[in-house]
């Protein structure tokens, strides 16, 4: 019988790995190296106004979204909505990078849909989504207070994903100094 | 027959033609081998089966503008590699690099052919201890009721 046992186990532990690999979700889902890292710096024109600049600077001293959107992207337009309520709801301060867009196309966007974001970055060149590791929008990071990325939200944000990965993180935050 | 075949000639050579970058990124061929090795080690994250070098996605487009600013700053390829991970993370590499987590990528081979070897080591020297021409008791004792 135990000649029985290594194989079985060898079996056993194939298959955990197997149904593990499986349960991972979207296998093109990569996490962010950035996670538990200070967000990268970055400095852009405003989509509303070329001469002036949203920066790093500006998202610190309490918890923020980075939205990384563009109006080629559909995803962008399906959680737009969502957005819209954060704002209205003073959930969150929402800071958006308008990724490899057009200044006319974002800006009458934003005149049909609503302007969910504090300011928004006009990432043209798309440098700062590279910096930022962005690979597709819509992409949404969550900062802390001291601009440390805690968590990465990748596709459309809607509200169930917003309860269970984002509030948590936002209410555990503000109770420690 | 012959019209077919032009026809998917024409049709399988159109793929080359469409790729971008076609013409010299460098003049200097040193960084010209450099550049064309970095970014066919790259891999396209949009497209995720795809080097950098091979996709048209203007992601692709935009990291291969990213590494040739870089070599043409100056950097060294591990560099290179480096503004990669830390911006993507090691999958970014088709060939990721032998230190921290992808160390178990480089070693499992090799620990999974020793085991292999143990493993037929040990079946075969315990076949050679068994008695030849023993068959029949074998599979009669195997094949008797408990």
């Amino acid at each position: 019988m135990s000649r029985y046992v290594l194989p079985l186990i060898a079996v056993v532990a194939l298959i955990l790995f197997l149904v593990v690999g499986l349960k991972r979700g979207d296998p093109r889902a990569l996490p962010s190296p950035y996670i538990g890292k200070p967000a990268p710096q970055f400095e852009l024109q405003t989509l509303r106004d070329p001469d002036v600049t949203v920066s790093s600077q500006d998202l610190e001293g309490e918890f923020a979204l980075v939205n990384v959107w563009a109006t080629w992207c559909v995803g962008c337009r399906t959680e737009h909505p969502f957005l819209m309520q954060l704002a209205r709801d003073n959930s969150i301060p929402i800071y958006g990078i308008n990724w490899r867009d057009t200044r006319p196309e974002a800006l009458r966007w934003i005149a049909q849909l609503g302007d969910p974001y504090v300011a928004s970055g006009f990432d043209e060149t798309g440098r700062v989504g590279i910096d930022w590791g962005v690979y597709g929008a819509p992409e949404t990071f969550l900062l802390n207070a001291d601009g440390i990325v805690v968590h990465k939200h990748l596709g459309p944000l809607g509200r169930d994903a917003w309860e269970r990965d984002f509030v948590p993180l936002i209410n555990a935050g503000g109770a420690t100094p | 027959m012959r019209r077919l075949l032009i026809l998917t000639v024409a049709l399988f050579s159109m793929a080359p033609v469409a790729a971008i970058d076609t013409g010299q990124a460098f003049d200097d061929p040193e960084l010209q081998a450099r550049y064309e090795k970095l970014i066919s080690e790259v891999r396209c994250l949009k497209c995720q089966n795809q080097s950098i070098k091979d996709s048209n996605v203007f992601l692709a487009s935009d990291l291969r503008r990213e590494i040739r600013r870089l070599i043409a700053e100056g950097k060294t390829d591990a560099e290179v590699v480096d503004f990669l991970v830390t911006r993507y993370g090691e999958f970014a590499l088709y060939r990721p690099r032998a230190t921290g987590k992808t160390l178990i990528l480089w070693i499992a081979p090799f620990l999974l052919v020793l085991f292999g070897g143990y493993a037929m080591f040990r079946i075969v020297r315990h076949r050679m201890s068994m008695p030849i021409g023993d068959d029949k008791t074998l599979t009669a004792k195997e094949g008797s009721p408990e």
